[in-house]
C-alpha cells in the first residue's frame, strides 16, 4: 500500500521539499536560498506536488526536520508542516534536520565515522557526530552548538558534511560534499524509522539557544 | 448566525498577539488570541525572539480554538486572510507560513492584507461598513497614523504619521519612568483617574505655528516623553516627592489633546464628518472621552470599536479580508513575503 508522505526542511541553506511514496522519491526540490524561507518554501510544495502529479488531499503525512537551525527560517518550516497536518488531518513526523544529512551520506554507501556541522551563524556550527552500522547510522550523542573551535579536535578532525567546514576551513578535516539537509533524504529517513522504528520527535524546534533577550528599544534609556 | 458572503479565517501575528478569527462579512464568528505580553514584562518591552517562539507554540492551538469557537471545521473556510506587514519580521513569517499552508491544503485563496489597514476595518465588526470616506486615526504600541480612507479595500492615503516615538511607546516608556507595570497604557491611565490632568503643562508635539506647514498631520512624542523625564529628575534632585497620579493625568492629557486635535483637523481639512479610531491605544479612557467630545463639538461622527477589537487580533484581519474578497480582488500569490515595513497605503500584497 503506497503512502504518500510530503517532507520539508528549512534548517538549512535551501529550502528543500520531497514527496516520498513510501518506496521512493516521487520529486524533489531545493532552493538555495538562506533568507526567504517564507516566501519561497509554499511554491516549492506546490512545484514538487505538481511534479509527482498529486494534490494536497493525497498526502498521508508530513514530514520535517526540526533542526537546529537559524531560528527565523527553521519556524517557516515548523509552522507549515503543522499547519499542514491540521488542515489535511494528518500526521506530523519530525527528525532532526542534521540526521538527514547524515542518512543521505550513509545511504551513499560511506563507512565509520563522520561529522555533520551546518552554520549557526554568530561564527558558531549546529553540530552532531554519526556512524555507519549494518542497518543504517546512528548520532552519537545529542546536537550541539559551538565554535568550531571549541570541539575536541580528533572530532573535528572526522570527515565533515554541512557548511560548517565551507565556512571553517582551517577548523575541520576532510569535506564530505553534502551541504544542505535534502528533503529526499528527510523523507527516506523517516520512512525508514516509521517502518524499522528510530527516533520520530514531536514538531517542535530544536533550538539549542536560549533567546536573545536584547532588550527593545523600550528597554534603553528612557532619555534614548 | 450570519450566512451571506465567504467564510474568512483572519491570522494575525505581527507583534506579541497571536490571533485567529472567522468571519464572515461583517459578523464575527471566532475570535481567539493568545498573547505574549507577560513573558515580554520584564524586559519592558517585546523582545522579537521570545514573541516569534511564543507564536509558533500558540498556532495550531488557537487554529483550533478559534474553530471550536466558531463551531466550524477548517475545510469550511472560503478564504485564508492573513497580516504581511508591518510588523516583526520573525513574527510575521510565523502567521504568513501558516495561512500559506492553510490555503495551499484547502485549495483556498490567501490574501495578504496590511495590519494597519486591518486596525481600521476592525470596526466594521461592530457598527457595521466603513462610512467612506472617513478619516482614521490610529494609535499602538508601534504606529501612529493619520489616513484618509476613502475605500478600505482600495484607497487607504497616508496624512501623517509619528516622527519619533508611537504613542503606545511613549505611555510604555513613560510608565516605567514614573516605576508602573508594563504595558504602560493601562497603567498610565489608571494612575491618571486620581491626578490632575492640567497640574504640569507639558509640550504638545508638532503644534507650533512653525511645524504646521510641514508636519501639520504628523506627531511627536519624544519631546513629551524628555519633558516628562526633566519634570521628574528635577523633582527628585530637589529632594521632593513624585506626584505620579498628576504626571500621569497630565502627560495622558497631552498625547490626547494632540491626538484628538490633530484628528480633527484633518476631518475639517477634507471636508469629512466621519471619524474612526483603532488601535491599543484607542483603550485610553481620557482618549475616547475628548474625542467624544470634541466630534460632539465639530459636528464630527465618531466610531470607536469595542477595546478587545482595537488591540491586535485576527477579527481584523478576517474583516478586512472579507472586504477585499468582496470586492473581488485577486487573491495575494503563495510567494506572498512578510514585509515588515509595509507601506500603510498598500491594503493588500501580492
Ligand atoms: N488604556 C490605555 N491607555 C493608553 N495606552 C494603552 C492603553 N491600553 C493599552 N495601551 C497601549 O497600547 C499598546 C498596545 O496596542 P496594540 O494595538 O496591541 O499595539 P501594537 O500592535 O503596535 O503592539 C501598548 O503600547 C499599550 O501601552
Ligand atoms: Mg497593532
Amino acid at each position: 500500500m503506497s503512502h504518500v508522505l510530503l517532507a520539508i526542511d528549512t534548517a538549512t541553506s535551501a529550502v528543500t521539499a520531497a514527496v516520498h511514496d513510501g518506496t521512493r522519491v516521487l520529486a524533489s526540490e531545493s532552493v538555495p536560498d538562506a533568507r526567504r524561507h517564507a516566501e519561497t518554501l509554499t511554491p516549492t510544495i506546490d512545484s514538487v506536488m505538481a511534479h509527482a502529479g498529486l494534490s494536497p488531499r493525497d498526502l498521508d503525512a508530513v514530514a520535517v526536520g526540526v533542526g537546529p537551525g537559524p531560528f527565523t527560517g527553521l519556524r517557516v518550516g515548523i509552522v507549515t508542516a503543522t499547519t499542514l497536518g491540521l488542515a489535511l488531518g494528518i500526521p506530523v513526523h519530525a527528525v532532526c534536520s542534521l540526521d538527514a544529512i547524515a542518512h543521505e551520506i550513509a545511504s551513499r554507501g560511506e563507512h565509520g565515522e563522520f561529522l555533520v556541522a551546518t552554520d549557526a551563524r554568530r561564527k558558531e556550527v549546529y553540530w552532531a557526530r554519526y556512524t555507519v552500522r549494518a542497518g543504517g547510522v546512528a548520532r552519537l550523542g545529542d546536537p550541539a552548538v559551538s565554535t568550531p573551535a571549541a570541539l575536541d579536535p580528533a572530532v573535528r578532525a572526522l570527515p565533515t558534511a554541512g557548511r560548517g567546514p565551507l565556512l571553517y576551513p582551517a577548523d575541520f578535516g576532510v569535506v564530505v560534499p553534502v551541504t544542505d539537509v535534502d528533503a529526499g533524504a528527510l523523507a527516506g529517513l523517516v520512512v525508514h524509522r516509521l517502518e524499522h522504528g528510530g527516533e520520530l520527535l514531536p514538531p517542535t524546534p530544536l533550538y539549542l539557544r536560549q533567546p536573545d533577550a536584547q532588550p527593545s528599544a523600550a528597554q534603553k534609556s528612557v532619555l534614548s | 448566525m450570519a450566512t451571506d458572503g465567504p467564510l474568512v479565517l483572519g491570522i494575525e501575528s505581527s507583534c506579541d498577539e497571536t490571533g485567529v478569527s472567522f468571519v464572515r462579512g461583517t459578523t464575527l464568528l471566532a475570535d481567539a488570541v493568545a498573547s505574549s505580553v507577560q513573558e515580554h514584562a520584564r524586559f519592558g518591552g517585546v523582545v522579537p525572539e521570545v514573541a516569534s517562539r511564543a507564536h509558533l507554540e500558540a498556532m495550531i492551538p488557537t487554529i483550533e480554538r478559534a474553530c471550536a469557537d466558531a463551531g466550524s471545521r477548517l475545510s469550511d473556510v472560503d478564504a485564508v486572510a492573513v497580516t504581511s506587514g508591518p510588523g516583526l519580521a520573525g513574527a510575521l513569517m510565523v502567521g504568513v507560513a501558516a495561512a500559506k499552508a492553510v490555503a495551499w491544503a484547502l485549495g483556498k485563496p490567501l490574501y495578504g492584507v496590511n495590519h494597519l489597514c486591518a486596525h481600521v476595518c476592525a470596526d466594521v465588526l461592530d457598527h457595521g461598513p466603513l462610512p467612506e470616506p472617513t478619516v482614521a486615526l490610529l494609535v499602538s504600541g508601534g504606529h501612529t497614523n493619520l489616513l484618509l480612507v476613502r475605500d478600505i479595500a482600495d484607497d487607504v492615503q497616508s496624512l501623517g504619521a509619528t516622527v519619533d516615538d508611537a504613542a503606545g511607546e511613549a505611555f510604555d516608556k513613560v510608565a516605567r519612568l514614573l516605576g508602573l507595570p508594563y504595558p504602560g497604557g493601562p497603567s498610565i491611565d489608571q494612575a491618571a483617574a486620581q491626578g490632575d490632568p492640567r497640574a504640569i503643562a507639558f509640550p504638545r508635539g508638532l503644534t507650533a505655528r512653525k511645524d504646521l506647514e510641514r508636519h501639520r498631520f504628523d506627531f511627536s512624542f519624544s519631546g513629551l516623553k524628555t519633558a516628562v523625564v526633566r519634570w521628574v529628575q528635577e523633582r527628585e534632585r530637589a529632594g521632593e516627592p513624585i506626584p505620579v497620579a498628576d504626571v500621569a493625568a497630565s502627560f495622558n492629557e497631552a498625547v490626547a489633546d494632540v491626538l484628538t486635535r490633530k484628528a480633527i483637523d484633518a476631518c475639517r481639512e477634507h471636508g469629512i464628518h466621519d471619524l474612526q479610531i483603532g488601535g491599543g491605544v484607542t483603550a485610553n479612557s481620557r482618549l475616547r472621552e475628548l474625542a467624544e467630545q470634541r466630534c460632539a463639538d465639530a459636528g464630527i461622527s465618531l466610531r470607536v470599536p469595542r477595546v478587545r477589537l482595537c488591540t491586535d487580533n485576527g477579527a481584523m484581519v478576517a474583516a478586512l479580508g472579507a472586504q477585499i474578497v468582496a470586492r473581488g480582488h485577486a487573491p495575494s500569490s503563495f510567494a506572498l513575503p512578510a514585509d515588515s515595513s509595509m507601506p500603510v497605503e498598500l491594503v493588500q500584497a501580492r
